[in-house]
């Protein structure tokens, strides 16, 4: 009976709307154990795998990201949370992962990386760890102001055959309980993730998915500018939050 | 090569128990699983898993589908000497990993 | 991936949580036997540290520890875990003398549903101690299936 009255006020508490919180807080310490300790944690064989790939050349003729950008740990150092950034050349903005892509394409001459390969999560990874632990800081910049506009639309529409937006669920119902699992309030903080269900990283853009499928919308594509769109908005959300890459989620 | 994450320390005291972790990049593909197209995927593990300290099995293990992708284990030894501890993954599909790291015992 | 019917239809199931079955029952004593060779079990000596509430299956943190002084005369020679639940009762079984230093152990495992799970230990006398944990499984709301 009590359990059930546990149940009940777990259900009916309303989220501290005004405090930000990363999903790491919402998981049991167990797992938040797992993703703070590196020697459990499986995302770091992602990063690790990620690091050997930054010094390796992709082709004979081309650069390693290595010859061009040196030790990560510095040039890399606070990148991830810059992103997505505009892109002046295409007039775009464009996501770290797409950043990678294009890196590879126009001067690693390599073979172009498919969105969601092990290489390009491992190497979007190894980058987005050398900001863990700085405050997330998006540019300023009109580009992307007018990117984030877009993207909190989308976040704001409803969407699919169950008719719900993003801000339904993470913004009015964050902190309730949908089933067994507490609704986290949806922050990028620890991209890309290592994910219980997936049991391997992902992206963001996959995480997305999994959202929009859920409430029975055709998802966007990868790379498109939809999620490009909605990824900038939610990272001004959790503007000055810290990175965690490699975060583990349920 | 699957990537490997140790955590070994790399001196100890004579006589002193020191805690191993390993972590291996491995699916362990449990034999039961159907993919989206409803067909059982076949298994694919890692069985078993040895630590060897010059030479001398100090731990070993058998894993079962039951193990977690990217298998985690973690155990302790006594640090006698100074010398080699290898770490070797064996499983399904000729699978086979052998990793080394050098301890400095005083 | 899309949303199947298998997915949809596992989410009520996690919830009603059947009762173990006597095959699942049976298959448990049988892998129990094995590693034991019939020997009587006892309980105590074995700590078996799991969280009694799992928020999801695929990744279960587990560790075992028994109470003993890993010296040459009395010493774990072997430790065993077990499930209820899974299509197969065995999770792992690893060997330990005195060199180990320490009983100890510790993996991630999967959990398929709620169950018991079970560790042995064997020591150097021929005695075989256990602990039993009941472990609750909850599922995901929002899986990609």
């Amino acid at each position: 009976m009590k359990r059930i009255l546990f149940a009940l006020l777990a259900c009916c508490s309303v989220a501290g709307a005004e405090e930000r919180r990363s999903g790491l807080l919402d998981m049991r310490p167990e797992a938040q154990a797992m993703q703070r300790d590196d020697s459990m944690n499986p995302g770091m064989l992602w990063v690790l795998e990620g690091e050997a790939l930054w010094g390796r050349k992709p082709t004979t003729a081309g650069q390693s990201c290595a010859d061009c950008h040196g030790d990560a740990p510095g040039s890399m150092r606070g990148v991830a949370a810059r992103y997505p950034a505009f892109d002046a050349a295409r007039g775009t903005a464009i996501d770290l992962a797409g950043r990678i892509i294009q890196c590879r394409e126009a001067r690693q001459a390599g073979t172009p990386l498919a969105r969601e390969s092990q290489e390009l999560l491992a190497l979007t990874s190894f980058v987005a760890h050398q900001s863990r632990g700085l405050p997330i800081t998006p540019p300023e910049d009109a580009g992307m102001r007018a990117t984030r506009e877009v993207g909190q639309r989308l976040y704001m529409t409803r969407m699919g055959q169950i008719d719900l937006s993003c801000a339904q669920c993470h913004d009015d119902h964050a902190g309730r309980r949908l089933a067994g699992s507490i609704i986290p309030q949806g922050h990028p903080t620890g991209y890309p993730i290592y994910r219980l269900e997936w049991q391997a990283m992902g992206s963001l853009q996959r995480r997305l998915r999994g959202c929009i499928t859920g409430v029975r919308a055709e998802p966007f594509a990868y790379g498109s500018a939809e999620f490009i769109a909605i990824e900038a908005y939610l990272m001004e959300r959790a503007r000055g939050m810290v990175l965690e890459t490699p975060a583990i989620r349920p | 090569m699957a990537r490997v994450l140790l955590r070994v320390p790399t001196s100890a005291e004579k006589g002193a128990v020191i805690e191993m972790r390993a972590l291996i990049q491995h699916v362990m593909e449990t034999g039961y699983r159907p993919n989206a197209e409803g067909v059982v995927q076949p298994r694919d593990i890692i069985w078993k898993f040895t630590c060897r300290y010059d030479g001398e099995v100090v731990f070993n293990a058998t894993l079962s589908p039951a193990i977690a992708a990217n298998p985690f284990i973690a155990f302790t030894t006594i640090a006698t000497q100074s010398g080699l501890i290898t770490f070797t993954w064996e499983g399904d599909n000729g699978f086979a990993q052998t990793e080394t790291r050098h301890i400095t015992v005083t | 991936m899309k949303i199947t019917r298998r997915v949809l239809l596992a989410a009520p199931g996690a919830l009603l949580l059947p009762a173990p079955t006597l095959a699942d029952r049976q298959s448990l004593a049988a892998a129990l036997r094995e590693f034991t060779g019939g020997q009587p079990m006892r309980e105590g000596r074995v700590r078996l540290d799991v969280s009694p509430l799992v928020e999801n299956g695929n990744a279960v943190p587990i560790s075992i520890a028994v109470d003993t002084p890993m010296t040459a005369a009395d010493h774990v020679r072997r430790i065993g875990v077990f499930n209820e639940r899974n299509p197969q009762p065995n999770v792992i079984t690893a060997q330990f003398g005195p060199r180990s230093g320490r009983a100890y152990l510790a993996t991630h495992i999967r959990l398929a549903t709620s169950q018991a799970l079970v560790a042995v230990a064997e020591m150097s006398d021929g005695s075989f101690w256990s602990e039993r944990v009941e472990v609750v499984v909850t599922l995901a709301a929002c899986i990609e299936g």
